[in-house]
Order: structure tokens, then C-alpha cells, then sequence
């Protein structure tokens, strides 16, 4: 399969008031046609960051690249002028946002703002773009689109509108979608509808998808790979089954733990996790994850570890997985 | 929005009737009588007069004599005035003083809101403190301030503007623009702070997510929603368009209805009092109600909670 | 980067509880009322409005008294001086001291605004704290009343008023003013209070529910009283600049304070009359008087609006 999209050491900053805040720092991942990957992790830890890069929506400033390139076909999207990216924006690379009440226009009506960007990108005659629009809005299986098309968002329910903005990005057959967290707001009947809207869409229309999401719940279904992000990095990643199968960082397993699961005891309570995440005005020189982290080492507190690679597709980084620390740990228990 | 618009209208005609009301009786709470300045009088004359104006009657009477004429458009006699009714002098001044209302009100309207604008895309730039420095003094230097400093330093300066007076296009000029100045200086403070919150809003992020152009997220998105609280105050503006006016009529001598109002309450004339004020707090009531229709229309989501002054 | 280190087991030993404490950069957590002042001080403009108010507020109280002329003392010899170094706001047409008349004004304005807004906020939050915790029917009456009250035009009513009550004399006393001023401006201020009194009901029913003795104090620290006293606040705030305002311009259309009481709008009506004869002074001075309370006043309520904001926060 062909990589459609290469990040390579990815590096975005924020300039605040206080000082630097290093939100994404250093993370390479590919995407390849038709495949799903997500992106896991807790509230700030950059995956929405990574996101709005890559479609180059951050507001710069205070944000800029810090480093690293986004290969998107090749070229590099970080070089891209405004006017180039306006070309791949919605044509070539679309998004779903988190907030289907706040994410569409409450003062324009649903079918123009389907069409908008198509309207720009392939120069439809106005009775073209409705038919497009209504075309659209069957696609997600959004009732009476004739109808609809002509009403204003706070007339749908949170569901149908974000059938809408699927409807949006999808419009004019894009090879990326990016969903930054699509269910969230969502009731959790609604929330498995949309995410079998997107993989019905996702067939019909040869396209790949990065998957935003802290719910690992749904990664399962969804995704063929999942890349774990905390502090700005990514601490593990590999194909879906690896993922939920053999863990191997901590702070994986943690998450894993926090997902509550049919077959589990009623006697067994949800794991949290305690702590927060650090603060990235001043990121730690060691591993993120050592103050949350129950196996933490000594060499923790002041070195990052290596990429450990487990199999071709799975690596992670910690410190439990170097043979000393596993030496050490069979030492013990002997 | 049928039943909404007919609860309006029901609360417009209560509200005109309530300045009716409040403003006979206090006009007629008046201690002393409204002849005595004008110096000792025979007795035949002073019943004379109290007849003409009805004087004579029970006060109830007179009040629903009074309301009667309101309703049919007629705000009586001047008690000063001897050639005019209190009409008109309403058809005479109003239309000086509707036209510089106008114009202020269309120099508030184009300019506050592009100002607050540019203000808030280009935050913290040039074009920021400009139009916030501009603004602040709009809501810090009153009306006759702003009114004599122009008089001061631009018409006493610029031969082809006039001084005061009434006449030319050229007479409005200074006038309209000293009474828009706080109007504008409002809206455009509004405008940035409305604007800056939109352009934080998730769909401004859709809008660019589209790839249309900057400009049309600018326009089509971000000002269509970020104008509509200044549609909302539009009412309060006009209201203090009006007051406004009776001080700029006053500063540069236009005879317009503010002046024969200002004119009216150091004469004491009554009749004349009673009927400005009934017909401002028409016309007021009257473009309120406009204005709530326009935000109908211009806000998809029909709320209309909130209501104008 | 595995080679540059020199490893060995030491480091391998499992970290203790405390080396991972130690470790933790605690934000400090920030409380609600220092945090505002924190933002509010940030602001520069707002903090040179404070400083404006608190300088004209004490100068209006001891100005009157820094040189040796009373607000009322006329002295036909020195009509309309100049500033000099003996009257250094200069003299009015008769011969009146402008340093302590202005001081004076200055004084009048802010008590007109303080009281105006003080009697609003009485008001407002009796009327709005009935109106909240009457029954719904009640409730919506005395909302409907309160629009058609507010849709009167504010400053007839006050120019009405003033009318009415100046009969004897040729201005009006200060207790009228205020008295029209307020009127209609409390209308606002209620509306605010009682959206938050029905608030606080809902939470009352909640915890009721839930028989949880003793709480409600801390929802009505933690919650309800930062919630309201900050749009409360910034309202009063914006309330003294609209009633001195309101003043001024009563003041200049010659409905003002009684004189000889000196108000900024009286003075500067009067300074508007000798504006011909090309003294500029007389105006300029109440004028920017009138401006710098107009500007601090704001400037100090929408940097409090910004600093309450929790949006903004950061």
C-alpha cells in the first residue's frame, strides 16, 4: 500500500505569555491508503495539535513549527503557502471536529455550507451543488434532504448534525479525513452509528482516516493502527491487535485498564489514572509519564527512553523494556 | 414568530400609553399655573386661557380628552406660540432632526462595526489601537464636547464648512458626525469583542477546514454572526441618538425638533413638553420594533429574548 | 542516545514514592478573587482608569480646600482670568474660583454616579430577587413591567422629572436627579439578579434532593456569589459613567444641578457661553473633567469584565 501521508519529528510549539509550550515534541508516524489509524491519549497531550497541523489550521501565532516535515503525497504541507493549502483543505484532506453544536455556521443554511468549499474547489453551477448537497446528505443517511438542506443547524439534533459534518468533509472525496474526537459530544447509541457511518464511507470512497480519540473504546472497531500519545510523544505504537493484546508501556496498559469491558466482574472497579499529565512550559527530562507511573525507575526521572521495537509494526518506549531492567525484575523475584 | 410579533406589538402599544400617562400627569403635577410667568393677567384673560386648553375640566377628564387627540395625531396648541400648534412644530423640526439622526446613524453603522472589524483580526497591531483609541475617546468625550471641539477646530478653520445654521448638505456635515461619534465608538467596541469571540468559534475553524479563501471565512462566517449583537443594540442607539440630538441642535442652532424641545422646557411650554415627548417616545417605540423585526430575519435561531432599549 | 549514557542496575532500582513527588511541579492552585485582581492588574488601561478614580475621588473631597477660594465667592475685579498662578484653573464670568468649582463638580458628578448606581443595585436586586423567587405567573408579570419600564426613553423621563421638580427654583436639587436617573436604569441590574436567583433555586432543589445539610453555604460561596458579583460588579461599574453622563448633560442643557452648586455639566455649559468671545479654558477644563471620569470608569469596567471572564483565563 502507498503512504499517503509521512510525519516525520514533528515538532509544534506555543508561544504564551509565560513561556514556551512544547505541545507536540518530535513524533513520526505514516498513514497509508484506506487504512485507519488513531490517536489515543488524555486531554493536551497533542493529538489535537497534531491534527490542526497537518491541515495547518493552528493559529500562527502563537503556534509554530518547531520542526519536522508532513509529507502529504510527497510534499511537504509545512512549506505549503496559504494559497496552496486552501487547494488541499477540504479537497484533498477534510476534517470532522469534536463539537458537532459549535462546528457549523448557526446563521447559514446546511446545504451552502456543504457545497461551500466544493463550490471553490470544482466551480459547480448553483443547481449542481444542491444536487451535490442532497446527494451528500443521503450518503449519511440524513432524512428528507431535500428538506434539510434548506434549514439552519439548530434545527437538527446533535447526531444529525454530525452527520452534516460528515456530509461536509466528505463532499468532495477526500483522500484523508481527519476526526478529532467525532463522538464525544455524542449520546453513546448515536456515537456507534457515526463510527459505522465513517467505516461505510470509508469503503465506498478508497479513503484513510486518523482517528482523534481518549476513548479507546471505540479504537478497537475502528482503526488498523494506534499510535498512543502522552506529554507531546508517542510512547507506543503498533497495529490494533498488538495494541490491545501485548501492551507494553504503562501508561497503555493504564488505558487499556480504564476501558470498561462486558466481561469484567462486577466486583472489579474501573481503573484511573491518578495524577495529571506535567505541565510543558517546563517539559521533564526523562520520561513523561514517570510521576503517574507505578513501575517508574530510578533512570526514569532523567533519560527518555529509546524506540523499542517489538515487531516490525509495535514499538514503545520505556525503560522497563531494556534488559537491564529485566534482568534486575527477574533478579528480584528469584 | 406570529404570536411573538403580536406580544411585541402589545407590549409597543402599552409602553406608548405608559409615556402618555406618566407624562400628562406629571406635565399637569406641575405646581403653580402655567400662565404665570407671563405676569399678572385680568381675570376674564386667565379664564380665557384655561379654557382654550381645557383647563377648566376635571383632571380625569382632560386626560381622556388628551388621549383621544393623541390617538387621532393631534398634540393640541402651544401655550407659547401663537401662529403654531404643537403639530406644526413637529413637521417642521422633526424632519431637520430625523435627517441628522439618519446620517449619524448611518455613520455609526458603517464605520463602528468595520471598525471593530479590522480591530479584531488585525488584535494587537496597528489597526487595533487605532480604532480602540478612537473608541475610547468616542465613549469618554460627550456629545457637546465632541460638538464645540469640532465647531473649535474645523469649521472656524475649513472656510466651506459652516459654523452652525441650517441650510446646505455642508450644515449637516460637522452635526452628524459629532452626534455619531459615540454610536460609532460603541459598535465598534462591541463589533471587536463580538468579533474576537467568533473567530474563536468552532465553525470558523469548519469554514477554513473547507478551503474556501480568507476572505470569504472573514465575511460569509465570521462578520454575518459577530454583527448580530450589534443589530441588538441598534435600539438603545437610536435612544441615545435622540438625546443626542438636543445637545447638538443646541450647540450648533439647528432648528430641529431637539431644539424646540430643549426650547419648550425653559419656556415652560407644557403642551409643547407633552407632545415631544409623546411623539419621540413614538417614533422610538416604533423603530425598536423594526429593529427587533430586522434581528428576526438577520438570526436564523429567532431567540429574541433579550429586549432593546 | 542509549550509548552516551552510562547505564548501570542502580538505575534500574524501582523509584520510591518520594523520588516521585519530589518530581511533581504543582501548579499553584489559584483562587477566584486574587486570581481577577491578578488579571484585572495585568491590564494597563484598567489600572490607569483605578488609578484616575482614586486620584479624582480623593482630590474632590480635599481639592475644594487647597487654596483659599470658596465655590460661591464672586469677585467682579477678576472676571474670566486665565490659569495663573493664583487661580490655576482661572476665574468664570463672575469672578468665580475654577479650581475649586471644578474640584467641586468633580465632586457632585462622582456622588451623582456612586448614588445613582448604589440605588440601582437596591433596586435592582429587590425587584430582580422578588421576581425570581415569585411564582412563575408573578414572576413573568413583573418581567413584562420591567420591559415596558425599560422601553421608556431614559433621559425624557429624567429631563420630565427635572422639569416638573425645578418649578421654584431654576435647577434641580441633586435627590431629583438621582431619583430620575434611576427610574428606569435599574432594569438591567434586576433582569441580572433574578436569572441568578433562579439559578440558585434549581441548585437549592438539587441538594434537597439530595438532603445534604449544611452545603448549601459553601454553593452559594463557591458558585453563586462569584458568578453574580462579577457581572453585578461590572454593571455598577458602567452604571456611574452613564448617570454622570446623564448629568452632564442635563447639566448643559441647562437642567442641572442648582446653581451656585457647580456640577462639570453646569460648568461646562456655562464655559459653552463665553465660547465665542474666545475663552476656551472655562470649557476645556470641565470638559476634560468630564472625559477623564467618563474614560476611567469604562476603561475600569470592561477591564473587570475581561478579568471576570473565565474564558479568558489562563
Amino acid at each position: 500500500m502507498e503512504k499517503i501521508l509521512e510525519v516525520k519529528d514533528l515538532a509544534v510549539s506555543f508561544k504564551t505569555f509565560f513561556g514556551e509550550v512544547e505541545a507536540v515534541r518530535g513524533i513520526s508516524f505514516d498513514v497509508h491508503r484506506k487504512e485507519t489509524i488513531a490517536i489515543v491519549g488524555e486531554s493536551g497531550c497533542g493529538k489535537s495539535v497534531t491534527a490542526n497541523s497537518i491541515m495547518q489550521l493552528l493559529p500562527m501565532p502563537p503556534a509554530f513549527f518547531k520542526g519536522g516535515q508532513i509529507l502529504f503525497n510527497g510534499e511537504d504541507i509545512v512549506q505549503k503557502s496559504e494559497k496552496e493549502m486552501q487547494h488541499i483543505r477540504g479537497n484533498q484532506i477534510a476534517m470532522v471536529f469534536q463539537d458537532p453544536m459549535t462546528s457549523l455556521n448557526p446563521t447559514m443554511k446546511i446545504g451552502k455550507q456543504i457545497v461551500e468549499g466544493l463550490m471553490k474547489h470544482q466551480k459547480l453551477s448553483q443547481s449542481d451543488a444542491r444536487n451535490k448537497a442532497i446527494e451528500m446528505l443521503n450518503l449519511v443517511a440524513v432524512p428528507q434532504p431535500e428538506k434539510r438542506i434548506d434549514q439552519y443547524p439548530h434545527e437538527f439534533s446533535g447526531g444529525m448534525r454530525q452527520r452534516v459534518m460528515i456530509a461536509l468533509a466528505m463532499v468532495s472525496n477526500p483522500q484523508l479525513l481527519i476526526a478529532d474526537e467525532p463522538t464525544t459530544a455524542l449520546d453513546v447509541t448515536v456515537q456507534a452509528q457515526i463510527l459505522e457511518l465513517m467505516k461505510n464511507i470509508q469503503d465506498k470512497m478508497d479513503m484513510s482516516i486518523i482517528l482523534i480519540t481518549h476513548d479507546l473504546g471505540i479504537v478497537a472497531d475502528m482503526s488498523d493502527k494506534v499510535i498512543v500519545m502522552y506529554a507531546g510523544q508517542i510512547m507506543e505504537q503498533g497495529q490494533t491487535d498488538e495494541i490491545f493484546k501485548s501492551p507494553s508501556h504503562p501508561y497503555t496498559k493504564k488505558l487499556l485498564a480504564s476501558v470498561p469491558r462486558l466481561d469484567m466482574n462486577r466486583s472489579e472497579s474501573l481503573h484511573s489514572i491518578e495524577g495529571t499529565p506535567p505541565d510543558l512550559y517546563i517539559p521533564p527530562k526523562g520520561c513523561p509519564f514517570y510521576d503517574r507511573c507505578e513501575d517508574a525507575m530510578k533512570i526514569c526521572k532523567d533519560y527518555m527512553p529509546d524506540i523499542d521495537n517489538h515487531t516490525n509494526t509495535h514499538y514503545s518506549r520505556c525503560w522497563l523494556n531494556h534488559p537491564m531492567a529485566k534482568s534486575k525484575a527477574e533478579g528480584s523475584e528469584a | 414568530m406570529k404570536k411573538y410579533l403580536l406580544k411585541r406589538l402589545a407590549m409597543s402599544i402599552i409602553t406608548i400609553w405608559a409615556v402618555i400617562t406618566i407624562t400628562f400627569f406629571l406635565m399637569h403635577a406641575v405646581p403653580g399655573n402655567p400662565f404665570a410667568k407671563e405676569g399678572k393677567m385680568p381675570k376674564v384673560v386667565y379664564d380665557n386661557l384655561q379654557k382654550k386648553y381645557g383647563l377648566d375640566k376635571p383632571l380625569r377628564e382632560q386626560y381622556v380628552i388628551y388621549l383621544k387627540n393623541v390617538l387621532k395625531g393631534d398634540f393640541g396648541d402651544s401655550m407659547k406660540s401663537r401662529v403654531e400648534t404643537v403639530n406644526d412644530m413637529i413637521e417642521r423640526g422633526f424632519p431637520v432632526s430625523a435627517r441628522i439622526g439618519a446620517q449619524a446613524l448611518l455613520i455609526a453603522i458603517v464605520f463602528g462595526p468595520a471598525l471593530g472589524a479590522l480591530a479584531a483580526l488585525y488584535q494587537n497591531k496597528f489597526p487595533d489601537y487605532f480604532s480602540m483609541v478612537l473608541a475610547i475617546l468616542g465613549i469618554s468625550v460627550p456629545s457637546f464636547i465632541m460638538g464645540t471641539i469640532f465647531i473649535q477646530f474645523i469649521a472656524k478653520n475649513v472656510s466651506w464648512i459652516p459654523i452652525g445654521g441650517w441650510g446646505t448638505w455642508r450644515h449637516t456635515l460637522l452635526p452628524s458626525l459629532a452626534l455619531a461619534m459615540m454610536p460609532l465608538a460603541h459598535m465598534a467596541r462591541l463589533m471587536r469583542s463580538s468579533m474576537l469571540e467568533v473567530l474563536g468559534q468552532d465553525y470558523i475553524k469548519t469554514a477554513q477546514s473547507k478551503g474556501i479563501t480568507k476572505s470569504a471565512v472573514i465575511l460569509k462566517h465570521a462578520v454575518r454572526n459577530a454583527i448580530l449583537p450589534v443589530v441588538s443594540i441598534l435600539g438603545t442607539t437610536i435612544s441615545n441618538l435622540l438625546v443626542g440630538s438636543f445637545v447638538i441642535e443646541k450647540i450648533f442652532g439647528i432648528p430641529g425638533l431637539g431644539s424646540f424641545f430643549t426650547k419648550s422646557i425653559s419656556n415652560r411650554d407644557y403642551t409643547l413638553i407633552m407632545g415631544t415627548t409623546i411623539f419621540y417616545a413614538i417614533i422610538l417605540v416604533a423603530l425598536l420594533f423594526t429593529v427587533d423585526l430586522a434581528y428576526m430575519f438577520i438570526d436564523p435561531r429567532i431567540k429574541l429574548t433579550q429586549e432593546g432599549r | 542516545m542509549e550509548n552516551k549514557i552510562k547505564l548501570n542496575p542502580s538505575m534500574f532500582e524501582k523509584a520510591t514514592l518520594e523520588d516521585r513527588n519530589a518530581e511533581k511541579i504543582k501548579r499553584p492552585s489559584i483562587k477566584y478573587w486574587p486570581d481577577v485582581w491578578r488579571r484585572l492588574k495585568q491590564n494597563k488601561l484598567a489600572m490607569v482608569g483605578l488609578t484616575l478614580i482614586v486620584i479624582m475621588s480623593v482630590m474632590s473631597i480635599v481639592g475644594t480646600h487647597i487654596n483659599e477660594f470658596d465655590y460661591k465667592e464672586q469677585n467682579y475685579g477678576l472676571i474670566n482670568q486665565p490659569p495663573d498662578s493664583v487661580h490655576w484653573f482661572g476665574t468664570d464670568e463672575l469672578g468665580r474660583d475654577l479650581f475649586t468649582r471644578v474640584w467641586l463638580g468633580t465632586r457632585y458628578s462622582l456622588i451623582i454616579g456612586v448614588l445613582a448606581a448604589a440605588i440601582d443595585f437596591v433596586i435592582g436586586v429587590v425587584y430582580g430577587g422578588l421576581s425570581g423567587m415569585a411564582s412563575r405567573r408573578v414572576d413573568s408579570i413583573m418581567m413584562r413591567i420591567a420591559e415596558v419600564i425599560y422601553s421608556i426613553p431614559y433621559l425624557l423621563i429624567v429631563i420630565l422629572l427635572s422639569v416638573v421638580f425645578s418649578q421654584q427654583g431654576s435647577g434641580t436639587s441633586m435627590f431629583v436627579l438621582i431619583l430620575a436617573m434611576t427610574l428606569t436604569d435599574w432594569v438591567p441590574m434586576a433582569i441580572l439578579v433574578r436569572g441568578q436567583v433562579l439559578q440558585l433555586k434549581e441548585s437549592e432543589y438539587s441538594l434537597a434532593s439530595e438532603s445534604l445539610g449544611g452545603t448549601r453555604g459553601w454553593i452559594l460561596k463557591k458558585h453563586i456569589i462569584p458568578n453574580t458579583l462579577g457581572p453585578i460588579l461590572v454593571n455598577v461599574t458602567l452604571t456611574i459613567p452613564r448617570a454622570i453622563f446623564a448629568e452632564a448633560t442635563l447639566g448643559f442643557l441647562g437642567l442641572g444641578l442648582q446653581p451656585p452648586s457647580p456640577s462639570l455639566g453646569n460648568l461646562s455649559n456655562d464655559g459653552l457661553a463665553v465660547m465665542p468671545v474666545g475663552i476656551f479654558y472655562q470649557i476645556f477644563i470641565p470638559a476634560l473633567f468630564i472625559s477623564l471620569i467618563m474614560f476611567s470608569f469604562n476603561v475600569l469596567g470592561d477591564g473587570l469584565r475581561d478579568a471576570l471572564d473565565p474564558r479568558l483565563r489562563k
